[in-house]
């Protein structure tokens, strides 16, 4: 099963992207901004990192890679796409999803364990969790307020497009920030669009994929969190399916 | 070269972190008295040719497709300024008041 990972000027995450899709059992494919082939890959992962250095506003310039006129084809046509922290920030400005990503609330880069409750366990990329789980993946950003206006709120939740929810549990934060750690509306930490094949969430499930390499489990000792790893397990039962 | 210059602004409903910062910032450098900043863009366009109302019409779409995203922020005001004289084409705040 192929799944690729673009690559974009100023990507940070690539390698652990693939390396995640290779520990779930997928075959990972490393795509290139500038090429307009998605190399018969069967889904896309866009991952972190500052592509184009943020400039303009976080995703805007990448949303012009030649590579992303055929992942949009693709979403359209249903392909599985995943977007990461600045992917996430992509699919907004792209339009595959509603809303926007700003500077967060207390104005500080943040990086922390982030406990996720699982809202939507029927979209391309949650089907191997259960609904209402909580799960545990570090979160690092300074642009991760996901913000849109009221109506596109209230339809993301009549829908139940609403995929994560920052959870309680996490380690540190600003005072106010204990939860949510960004003020992200409705403590969104990610979505889905109308088919569940777009999925776009601000924390890092492909850091946590492996024991040892992983976030601390409460209980369970340093570094041997892997709840990161069902999205990528997901996506491949999904792809059978 | 006539140059077109477009403001961008975070709406008004959006919290703008950034202004918020520099607020914060001022009284410490002794600035009193300033309740509140907001922190927009200015993008300077130097055209080539003459700005037609048909290049105006293109820079306004350019400005609300790829230099704002309406989702969080307006396009205020674009400027045309030909040899010195300037010529204001968008004024949102003008338009909301008529």
């Amino acid at each position: 099963m192929r799944i690729g990972v673009v690559t974009f000027p100023g990507t940070l995450d690539d390698r652990d992207a693939l390396r995640a899709i290779r520990l779930a059992g997928g075959q990972p494919v490393a795509l290139w901004h500038a090429e307009g082939d998605l190399l018969d890959v069967e889904a896309v992962v866009l991952p972190g990192g500052f592509s184009y250095g943020d400039y303009l506003r976080a995703g805007a310039i990448s949303r012009f890679a030649p590579v992303m006129e055929r992942v949009v084809d693709a979403a359209n046509g249903g392909m599985p796409v995943l977007g990461i922290c600045n992917g996430f920030q992509i699919l907004c400005e792209t339009h595959l999803l509603p809303g926007a990503m700003i500077k967060n609330a207390h104005r500080a880069f943040i990086c922390r364990d982030q406990p996720l409750r699982i809202e939507n366990n029927r979209t391309a990329w949650t089907t191997d969790y259960e609904a209402g789980q909580v799960i545990r993946i570090p979160l690092k950003n300074q642009d991760g307020q996901y913000v849109a206006d009221e109506r596109t709120l209230a339809e993301l939740e009549a829908e139940r497009r609403v995929v994560f929810r920052y959870a309680e549990g996490a380690t540190h934060g600003p005072e106010g920030f204990e939860v949510n750690p960004n003020g992200s509306r409705n403590d969104i930490a990610g979505i889905t669009n109308a088919y569940g094949n777009v999925v776009g969430l601000m924390p890092h499930p492909e850091h946590a994929v492996e024991a040892g390499f992983g976030p601390d489990e409460p209980g369970q000792g340093t570094r041997t969190g892997t709840d990161g790893l069902g999205i990528f397990t997901s996506v491949l039962r999904s792809l059978v399916a | 070269m006539p140059r077109v210059v477009v403001h961008v602004m975070p709406k008004p409903e959006i919290l703008d972190p950034q202004g918020k910062a520099v607020a914060a910032a001022l009284p410490r450098l002794g600035f009193e008295g300033i309740g509140s900043v907001r922190q927009g863009k200015r993008f300077e366009l130097e055209v080539d040719g003459e700005v037609t109302d048909e290049v105006l019409a293109s820079l306004r779409e350019a400005a609300s497709t790829l230099l704002s995203n309406p989702v969080i922020e307006d396009v205020v005001a674009i400027d045309v300024e030909d040899s010195g004289s300037l010529e204001r084409a968008l004024d949102a705040g003008a338009e909301e008041q008529a």
